[in-house]
């Protein structure tokens, strides 16, 4: 396994040795719990967890990971998620050799005098307006994590903004392999 | 052929060749009880669950099988807890059977419902819920592959009370394709390069150990360690999980390392350039403080778990395997060790100086716990086998117990779980009844599960134990005395409250009692004679007795403390 490499992306909510283990599951009753209960167990730092239907296979789920590979060695916490027996294999991606992507959703109240300060903003960022009433506006942005935390930065100036975000995906870039381990 | 869920499950553990079940009914898993009456299934009935699970692994443990265990829901589940986590951190392959609420109950605080799932999530290997009397063959078979292949554990399978009740077409799985296990891979291939690495290191090293450690015995390798160190000269050191892994009685054994190791295994390690790690996992209690232990050591890891490389020292070479393959594959290298002659002199020289010791026991008493344990080893058959609570007796019987074939010992290692002995020994018994069964117990850990003493009476289990009654919890007791000026807090027990000899003989066992080395030889024999009914010896013992050698925790070892008399040699 390749040493982790810091990742130089500019991000607020990712450490900069974070990595992205992509992570097929069983899809059975508590292996989210599972996982969850064995990374607190052992002191691991997740940054993020999204879970979804394998593509393929209904038997099956993919778990992205984003894990701080400071907090443990990465071979120690892939070690130990081998080891859960609903864990059918993990894909390792280093930052630089993933792509990743993040969903933005946020809710911002709006006044006439902030409202055009706000379109200008989410068309800058290229996010998109989903929805609309006389007191806010709910935009949208589908990027990367260094995308989404931008935004976020920006939208730290409005007042009482709902934000939320998904965590990340990530697939290998094309011409890049994982670690795949079976 | 139509099963209900019970009886599928019953000819399940039947199919997987169990032959004893450790267990206690009650509402939940009362399907699964009646079918037992008609099985060839021996079933223990113990008076605590905790009992049915510490027994479940002294058979594991004394016959290399796993132990299977069964218990009601909610209390009944919650009571087996403590040994589910001594076997997870002992490595014993066990499998555990819960009974379950109703499926349809499930998750509505029905009575008697608790989520031993979710409980024991972080303490078992694995564990099932069944959910459809269909599944229960699978999840046995699965259970059972999963407890004993790679590194052993224990697994729960937890089964629902309609889930008993419903009926089922018999079918039982043919074979590991069938257990609906696609993340489980427990072996892989050794890899070459990696041994020829290692082989290097050996072939390169002037002062190496063999760390031997529980995995040398789960893989059976004792033979090819033997061989292999035989053929080396290498020096093999024990630890507390694989005392009786190479004969005690070995020039080349240099006994059982850690904080209450001997001086020569733990300076060995000290000052080794190679430590060759058998199944071992540098527990806290073998390194002492971690930045200082072994500084100038190469380490070659052999494993059959991965994440243990690295997890507390960084290996030079990591071999996933297990550890008889990987001792044929060294032994099949032809790899010569460089003459070790300076490194054996500078060995031999600390054997000399630093044997284990303690001082005589006056006459008239008290006894000395050491001295009882030599004499107990002394006058008993070749292949007894001996388990213990946890605590200072436990650690004596470790050092001074002569241990000369796998197996033999049953100990609680990495949980440390006070009362483990008596049911312990129990189930090492009823595995190999052809077995003289001693346990060296502490009057404190005996008074925690004693009463399985009536289970091994009215079951024909006729073990012996020995109470060493320094009237305290004296493994703390030692503490306070060493490290907290000698402030005792909580830690009297009396030795005379309870009367051991009468609780016995309430049990309907034998209860005997020595006060002197002359009662001490007395009732010894007396033990010996007996082997219908359990007997138990309350050996009144010297209370301010502490275990030597002693790294003290956080300490490194090089700050190792030898016994008194051994003081101001070095
Ligand atoms: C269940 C449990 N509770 C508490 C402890 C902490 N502890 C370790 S040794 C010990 C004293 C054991 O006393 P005894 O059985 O009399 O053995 P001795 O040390 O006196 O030989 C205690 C309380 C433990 N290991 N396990
Ligand atoms: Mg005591």
């Amino acid at each position: 396994m390749t040493p982790p490499e810091p990742f130089l992306g500019d991000t607020v909510h990712t450490p900069v040795r974070h990595h992205i283990l992509s992570v097929l599951v069983e899809n059975k009753a508590g292996v989210l719990a599972r996982i969850a209960g064995m990374f607190a167990r052992r002191g691991f730092n997740i940054y993020s967890l999204a879970v979804a239907p394998a593509e393929s296979d209904a038997r099956f789920s993919r778990v992205t990971i984003v894990v701080d590979a400071e907090s443990a060695p990465l071979e120690q916490i892939v070690g130990q998620l081998d080891k859960l027996v609903n864990v059918v294999a993990i894909t390792d991606l280093s930052p630089q050799d993933a792509l990743e992507r993040e969903l933005l959703l946020a809710t911002v109240p709006t006044e006439d005098a902030t409202r055009g300060q706000l379109l200008d903003l989410a068309a800058g960022a290229g996010a998109s307006i989903v929805d609309v009433d006389g007191t806010a506006l709910t935009v949208m942005l589908a990027g990367t994590p260094g995308a989404c935390d931008a935004l976020e930065r920006s939208l730290e100036s409005f007042p009482e903004v709902e934000l939320h975000r998904t965590g990340r995906v990530a697939l290998p870039r094309l011409g890049r392999t994982a670690t795949h381990e079976e | 052929m139509q099963l209900t869920g019970a009886q599928a499950l019953i000819k399940s553990l039947e199919q997987q060749g169990v032959d004893t079940v450790f267990g206690l009914p009650g509402g939940a898993i009362l399907p699964v009880y009646d079918p037992l009456l008609d099985s060839s299934l021996r079933h223990i009935l113990v008076r605590h669950e905790q009992g049915a699970g510490h027994m479940a692994e002294g058979y594991a443990q004394a016959t290399g099988r796993p132990g299977v265990a069964m218990v009601t829901s909610g209390p009944g589940a919650t009571n087996i807890v403590t040994p589910i986590t001594n076997a997870h951190m002992d490595s014993t392959p066990l499998v555990v059977i819960t009974g379950q609420v109703a499926t349809a109950s499930i998750g509505l605080d029905a009575f008697q419902e608790c989520d031993i799932t979710g409980i024991t999530m972080g303490v078992t290997k694995h564990n099932f819920l069944v959910q459809s009397a269909h599944e229960l063959p699978r999840a046995v078979a699965a259970a059972f592959h999963l407890a004993t292949t790679g590194r052993p554990g224990p697994v729960l399978i937890d089964v629902p009370k309609d889930v008993a009740q419903s009926t089922m077409d018999w079918w039982y799985p043919a074979s590991v394709d069938e257990y609906d296990l696609p993340g489980y891979r427990p072996t892989i291939e050794l890899d070459e390069d990696l041994l020829d690495r290692a082989v290097a290191l050996i072939a390169a090293s002037r002062r190496p150990v063999l760390y031997v450690g529980g995995g040398t015995l789960k893989s059976r390798a004792s033979a090819e360690l033997l061989a292999f160190a035989e053929r080396t000269r290498i020096p093999v050191v024990t630890t507390l999980m694989a005392r009786g892994a190479f004969p005690d009685s070995h020039p080349q054994h240099l006994g059982m390392p850690g904080m209450h190791g001997t001086y020569t295994a733990v300076t060995a390690m000290q000052r080794s350039d190679l430590l060759i790690t058998l199944g071992a996992r540098f527990d806290d209690r073998v390194t002492g403080r971690i930045a200082a232990f072994a500084p100038e050591a190469k380490v070659i890891h052999v494993d059959i778990d991965r994440a243990e490389f690295g997890k507390i020292r960084r290996p030079d070479v990591a071999l996933q395997t297990d550890v008889a393959t990987a001792l044929r594959a060294f032994d099949q290298s032809g790899v010569r060790s460089q003459p070790l002659d300076d490194w054996w002199r500078e060995l031999e020289e600390w054997r000399e100086r630093y044997p284990l010791t303690y001082e005589e026991p006056e006459m008239d008493g008290p006894l000395r716990p050491q001295h009882v344990i030599q004499a107990i080893a002394e006058t008993t058959e070749p292949g007894t086998i001996v388990a213990s609570g946890v605590g200072q007796h436990q650690m004596w019987a470790a050092q001074y117990w002569p241990f000369e074939e796998p197996n033999t010992w049953i100990n609680s290692g990495g949980a440390g779980t006070m009362g483990f002995g008596v049911p312990a020994a129990i189930g090492a018994k009823a595995g190999r009844p052809d077995r003289t069964v001693w346990c060296i117990d502490g009057d404190g850990c005996f008074q925690m599960t004693a009463q399985e003493l009536v289970t091994a009476r009215s079951e024909g289990i006729p073990i012996k134990v020995a109470i060493l009654n320094n009237a305290y919890l004296g493994m703390v007791r030692q503490w306070q005395e060493m490290f907290y000026d000698e402030r005792y807090s909580e830690v009297y027990l009396s030795p005379d409250l309870p009367d051991y000899v009468k609780w016995a003989e309430a049990m309907g066992c034998v209860g005997l009692r020595a006060t002197n080395v002359k009662e001490m030889a007395d009732v010894i024999d007396e033990a010996n004679a007996i082997t219908d009914v359990p007997v138990v010896i309350d050996f009144r013992t010297d209370a301010s007795e502490k275990v030597f050698p002693m790294v003290p925790a956080g300490a490194s070892n090089d700050d190792i403390m030898v016994h008194p008399s051994q003081r101001g040699a070095r």
